[in-house]
């Protein structure tokens, strides 16, 4: 497997909080220079408590508040890099990150490029994303494709506690900037989109067994929930558990790929899947123009275009703010891929 | 220790604030500061900015601790007056604790109170002309219901209900009324502090009379867009009035991560060579006298103001929070600046225009009135109950005219709401 797991003390069930925390846990042991700052990070925890007990336990130069200021704490985390450390900033929600972004996409981002490697940026931005939590258009976004558009980041999405460490701790050793958004729909349990039914909690899906100790899954690389003949479904975050849900519950022989890394995409497995099944589904959150499937037709249709038997599908919120009310006439849920699917496998 | 550091000298620190309370500490703020009434007498609103700086430092005040106003701040009020500055205040707080209580009743998602910080809206809205513009951060119910919007509209937006003026689209409190001058609320801090600039700008380069007010929480100063307002307002002069209410908490930071360990929140306008005032939050006829001299100063081309209110967040910063986690108990009980509704009635009673059971009385009124506005709300629905607005809103006002594939992907979601309720299903 793609995962190198180091140690041997046990594994745990987590959430997907916990699993990040223990993969912060790790790196601040691992590495001396890995060093955590944020809005209510420090004696709080976290406003997810993704931090707690963090900075009680490597005091407070290295587990830290910091001002309301998303441009200082990436400028900030872009100063730290130049010195020798690996900054692992949290921004409390995505819809936060904005005023932060000229740090990040003229900074961070270039700075390799432009200094011609005197100096890099290996800072990881750990922000929750998504909606489904009656968060209002200000805790509800989904901005990858904006990374995504930026030359010099990467972008991750986890879907489950056990690739969330895993992928955070490999973030967080990128010598690169990345971007690590966690959809906090799920931070408690998966999704499945159904959402008048009770939610499950982690403990009964079989990814929330997390190792204990450090563990890594390298960026890029995707992983094949389930194999299947009749079309490809890819997806990220929370949209991972909504498409398991609808495909188990129409029926249909998918294989279905969490993508985890956008940036660099795993164009190899999604190439070869697509060959097979002829057919390839997008999903995703974040509303559909210049979004990440975008990007992802274009790539299967220059890619894959003779082995395709339909266009790509691609299943995304709408273009409007995320609403509060009509929540979940927004979201991209069973029936919205329900009636992607039945459209796909019809031509 | 670094590597390269050298060993003859001593190491560098880095220093993080740390507040000088948590749970399970006892509170106590004997080291701060309350000088007396005219510690700084107060200035012509014409005085240079520069002449003034020590009103950054200060901390206006009108009542003193027997609840009697004096001093060269003392608005002079009549008892008319002072009698509905607290009947907005404590219909501010009756307000609050009614839909404190439908979020934990599952009729909402999310509230805010701002109790013990109703002076710093109330006092303020009544001390501009009621044409003047206002730009609140999400803590200001107090400015709607001063200038008399209907408690039902509030309540409608808290519910995104059928009856909801923001068609359902914002989170709840993040209320607008052009009508009212209160702008359109936005979750990003201190993304109001250049606008309400840049109205004030317009205002002046269009030869209107109007002024604008801006506020935000001393944590949302640290925002670049604070400092970039702070600049603007200094180059044109723009009549604007910025305001800091200073609650001492930003969610579970304390004011020291905004910088308040060093200096005032005032005190930032010195830098910038603006006047600045501080003043006793919880002294509503200190605010109001503040606030009074801000417009005054703006309205007669005399520039711009940063306020800093100096109070505290009594209760937790929204229905999300549990300040337990992170400060001490009983803080506020021990506040040394008081509770503005307390020290307002306590005043009236002072000068005999009040008596306690004049204060039950319209506690219970205004218990009443909310209450009633509530049944009134709740009959147009409760968020998740169904009565939200149509579907097909989601879609209009993202532009004026809504493009090719906005019109489709509505298209597509009545379809799937066919496919969900039924194919007789209808758009309402
Ligand atoms: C740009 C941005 N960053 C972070 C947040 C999250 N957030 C909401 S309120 C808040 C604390 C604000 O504190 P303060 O300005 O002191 O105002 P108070 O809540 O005390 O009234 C934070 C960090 C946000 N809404 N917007």
């Amino acid at each position: 497997m793609m995962a190198e797991v180091e140690g041997k003390s046990g594994v745990k069930s987590m959430n997907m909080i916990e699993a990040i925390n223990s993969a912060l846990d790790i790196m601040l042991k691992r590495d001396e220079n890995t060093v955590i700052m944020g809005e209510d990070v420090g004696y709080f925890g976290g406003v997810f408590r993704a931090t707690a007990g963090l900075q009680e336990k490597y005091g407070k130069t290295r587990v830290f508040d910091t001002p309301i200021s998303e441009c200082g704490i990436i400028g900030v985390g872009v100063g730290m890099a130049a010195y020798g450390l690996r900054p692992v900033p949290e921004i409390q929600f995505a819809d936060y990150i904005y005023p932060g972004l000229d740090q990040l996409v003229s900074e961070a981002a270039r700075i390799r490029y432009r200094s011609a490697e005197d100096y890099v940026c290996p800072m990881t931005v750990r922000s929750p994303f998504g909606g489904g939590i009656f968060g209002g258009q200000t805790h509800s976004q989904s901005p990858e494709s904006m990374f995504t558009h930026i030359c010099g980041i990467k972008t991750v999405i986890p879907s489950s506690p056990h690739d969330a460490k895993g992928l955070l701790i490999a973030a967080i050793e990128d010598n690169d900037p990345v971007v690590f958004f966690e959809p906090k729909r799920i931070y408690n349990g998966p999704f499945s989109g159904y959402y008048d039914r009770p939610v499950e909690p982690w403990s009964k899906h079989e990814d929330s067994q997390v190792p204990e100790d450090y563990y890594r899954i390298d960026l890029g690389k995707a992983k094949i929930l389930r194999e299947g003949e009749a079309l490809t479904v890819l997806a990220y975050g929370t949209m991972v558990h909504v498409a398991q849900a609808v495909v188990a519950e129409v029926g249909i022989d998918a294989e279905i790929i969490d993508l985890r890394t956008l940036l660099p995409l795993d164009i190899e497995t999604i190439e070869k899947s697509v060959e097979k099944t002829g057919r390839c589904m997008v999903i995703h959150e974040a509303t559909r123009t210049s979004g990440f499937g975008a990007e992802i037709a274009a790539l299967v249709q220059e890619r894959c275009f003779y082995h395709l038997e339909a266009p790509v599908e691609r299943v995304t919120g709408f273009d409007t703010p995320y609403p509060h009310s009509l929540e979940w006439a927004y979201f991209p849920g069973p029936i919205r891929i329900g009636q992607a699917l039945e459209k796909i496998m019809k031509e | 220790m670094a590597k390269s550091a050298k060993s003859n000298i001593p190491p560098l620190k880095l220093h993080v604030p740390e507040p000088a309370f948590r749970p399970g500490d006892e509170a106590d703020f004997s080291d701060i500061e309350v000088p007396p009434v005219d510690a700084i007498v107060r200035p012509d609103e014409a005085a240079a900015a520069d002449s003034i700086k020590d009103l950054s430092f200060g901390l206006v005040r009108v009542l003193d601790d027997d609840a009697q106003a004096s001093g060269s701040w003392n608005p002079g009020l009549t008892a008319e007056q002072l009698r509905e500055m607290l009947r907005h205040m404590m219909l501010v707080r009756a307000f609050d604790d009614r839909m404190f209580r439908a979020q934990r009743q599952g009729k909402t998602s999310f509230y805010m109170k701002c109790t013990g910080e109703e002076a710093t809206s109330v006092a303020t809205t009544m001390a501009l002309a009621r044409d003047d513009m206002c730009f609140p951060s999400y803590r200001q119910q107090g400015i709607l219901i001063t200038r008399g919007y209907p408690l039902v509209q509030m309540m409608n937006q808290i519910y995104s209900n059928r009856g909801d003026h923001l068609l359902g689209r914002q989170l709840p409190i993040m209320y607008s009324a052009p009508e009212y001058g209160f702008f359109s609320i936005s979750g990003n801090l201190t993304t109001q502090y250049p606008q309400a600039v840049g109205w004030a700008m317009a205002s002046a380069a269009k030869g209107d009379s109007r002024i604008s007010a801006v506020w935000c929480g001393e944590g949302s100063t640290a925002e670049g867009d604070f400092h970039s307002a702070m600049t603007f307002a200094a180059v044109y002069n723009a009549p604007v009035i910025m305001q800091v209410v200073n609650n001492q908490w930003a969610i579970s930071s304390f004011s020291g991560f905004a910088g308040g360990e060093r200096t005032t929140f005032a005190a930032r306008a010195v830098g910038y060579g603006i006047a600045g005032l501080r003043v006793d939050g919880n002294d509503p006829l200190a605010v109001y006298s503040a606030m009074r001299w801000a417009a005054d100063r703006a309205r007669t081309n005399n520039g711009p103001t940063l306020i800093e209110y100096f109070t505290y967040r009594a209760e937790g910063h929204s229905t999300s929070d549990d300040p337990s986690a992170y400060r001490a108990a009983e803080e506020y009980a021990k506040w040394p600046l008081g509770d503005p509704v307390e020290r307002l009635k306590a005043h009236l009673m002072a000068i005999g225009e009040w008596d306690d059971d004049r204060h039950q009385a319209q506690h219970d009124e205004l218990q009443k009135t909310v209450r009633e506005e509530q049944k009134k709300a709740e009959e147009k629905g409760t968020l998740g109950h169904g009565l939200h607005h149509p579907f097909d809103t989601m879609f209009t006002d993202v532009y004026e005219d809504m493009p090719w594939h906005l019109q489709e992907q509505c298209e597509q979601m009545l379809e799937e709401q066919r496919t969900k309720f039924g194919p007789d299903w209808e758009p309402k």
